[in-house]
């Protein structure tokens, strides 16, 4: 049973100091509190919008013929 | 369309002969956490498996994600006073009323203070707030693991019921790209058709999801929801841009994490923008009119676009409906969408004036002698 776990863990990474300064005057009276929670926003928007899809079980011949016709019955399907 | 929240559409129905159940030890649920079940079985709630374990309820708690970092803001909880449960257990759930059945694979059998639950989701410990009521009814073990769907009853309804693969099956079909979302628990006014219609102008087409389940006295029914949007699409919607399915999940009231919970649901079903209102998801006055604008700026991970709308209202100077950024004139033009004050007109069998309802909308609601849950 967990009854009490561990801190969630971080990690650091190493940009150049003039980059880090000018961030920290980037986020001056941003909602950023700090140069890490800026560049997690960053990168995270950054790495959203290049993770590959896994492909999507496709319906089987059957299956899309009966989705289909359901979709037909609720007129959104000529 | 986007990909599936986590990048992966979850489908979880058991594939494999089945085991002898008799021997399985049973664990009945309630209708909510079928509906939960429901959900994670069907993809809604990608990338969830199965029920939060403590390291993703922890993160969700404290940082609004997944311990895998992918954004989630609700925590999805199976709690039990069942003895004799261990990790590793492979138990049967069971919700006979509505005939859901599933295997649940136990990862881990954990306790959480309630109190920290109720304060970083509900952003209040007051048992007035009817999410931190849930909160406080739950038993104090919460059980979390993978499930895999049995099987389950056909519902009321679900004729409108699609699957989030069945929604992006749909949406390829029509060739829709954009495609945003508009959530609701009510017959629609003629702000929810401005609203709607003013999102649908710049993406390929609307995905109307009502919320169906649990209502409290005074609400519109489910029967009459829907009967009255078949009403509106029917008359004022292109077919080729609208559709509409049912959503069966019960309101959490959680105010701005719930608006991310239901942007999440809407991205999963294959939807690129979602609208959100005025105090969206919330409840009294816990929460600030704009709360649930101002947490999307957490999450530039999220993979569906916000569409803020703020008040609106009819003008008669405008002769239009308006919202407060295009119009220019006084308060004592405006007629405000009052969803209380329309009730009360329907209540007495009055059809409300046409710069609030449709006529048809409104005549639709009338044909039914009870349309308010009782």
């Amino acid at each position: 049973m967990a009854e009490e776990k561990e801190d969630k863990k971080f990690t650091t990474i190493s940009i150049p100091s003039q980059l880090a300064e000018k961030i920290k005057k980037r986020i001056e009276g941003t909602g950023f509190h700090s140069l890490s929670a800026y560049v997690t926003y960053v990168l995270r928007e950054v790495i959203s919008g290049i993770e590959n899809e896994e492909d999507d079980e496709a319906f089987s011949k059957e299956d899309e013929e009966k989705v289909k016709d359901r979709l037909r019955a609720l007129g959104y399907l000529d | 369309m986007p990909r599936a929240h986590g990048n992966k559409l979850i489908s979880r129905h058991l594939k494999k002969e089945l085991q002898n159940l008799n021997e399985i030890t049973k664990i009945k649920i309630n209708t909510n956490v079928s509906e939960d079940l429901l959900n994670i079985a069907n993809g809604v709630f990608s990338p969830l498996k199965g029920f939060l374990c403590y390291n993703d309820l922890e993160n969700v708690v404290k940082e609004k994600r997944l311990e895998s970092d992918t954004p989630w803001t609700i925590p999805i909880l199976l709690d039990s006073d069942k003895k004799d449960l261990s990790e590793g257990d492979t138990v049967l759930l069971e919700d006979k009323e509505n005939g859901v059945r599933a295997l649940l694979d136990i990862e881990e059998i954990y306790t959480y203070d309630k109190k920290t639950l109720s304060q970083e989701i509900y952003r209040t410990q007051d048992v007035k707030h009817p999410g931190v009521a849930n909160i406080y009814k739950m038993r104090q073990k919460f059980i979390g693991g993978k499930i895999s769907l049995i099987d389950y009853k056909s519902r009321e309804f679900d004729d409108y019921n699609l699957s989030p693969k069945e929604t992006r099956f749909l949406f390829k079909e029509k060739g829709w790209k954009d495609i945003v979302a508009f959530q609701t628990r009510n017959p629609p006014h003629m702000g929810h058709e401005y609203v709607q219609k003013t999102a649908l102008t710049f993406v390929d087409g609307i995905f109307i999801n009502p919320i169906i389940g649990k209502k409290k006295t005074g609400d519109f029914r489910d029967e009459v929801i829907l009967k009255s949007y078949e009403a509106l699409m029917k008359n004022y919607y292109l077919k080729e841009r609208a559709v509409m399915s049912i959503l069966r999940t019960s309101m959490k009231y959680a105010g701005p994490r719930e608006a991310i919970h239901h942007a999440i649901m809407r991205k999963n079903y294959g939807c690129t923008h979602f609208i959100v209102g005025r105090d969206h998801a919330g409840v009294s006055n816990y929460y600030g009119p704009y709360d649930a604008h101002d947490i999307f700026s957490e999450f530039p991970d999220l993979g569906i676009i916000p569409i803020f709308f703020r008040s609106f209202s009819k003008c008669s100077k405008c002769g239009s409906v308006v919202n407060d950024k295009i119009c220019p004139h006084d308060q004592e033009y405006h007629i405000n969408f009052s969803g209380k004050k329309i009730r009360e007109i329907l209540r007495n069998g009055e059809i409300p004036s046409e710069d609030m309802m449709r006529k048809e909308v409104s005549e639709m609601i009338l044909k039914f002698e009870k349309p308010f849950v009782e």
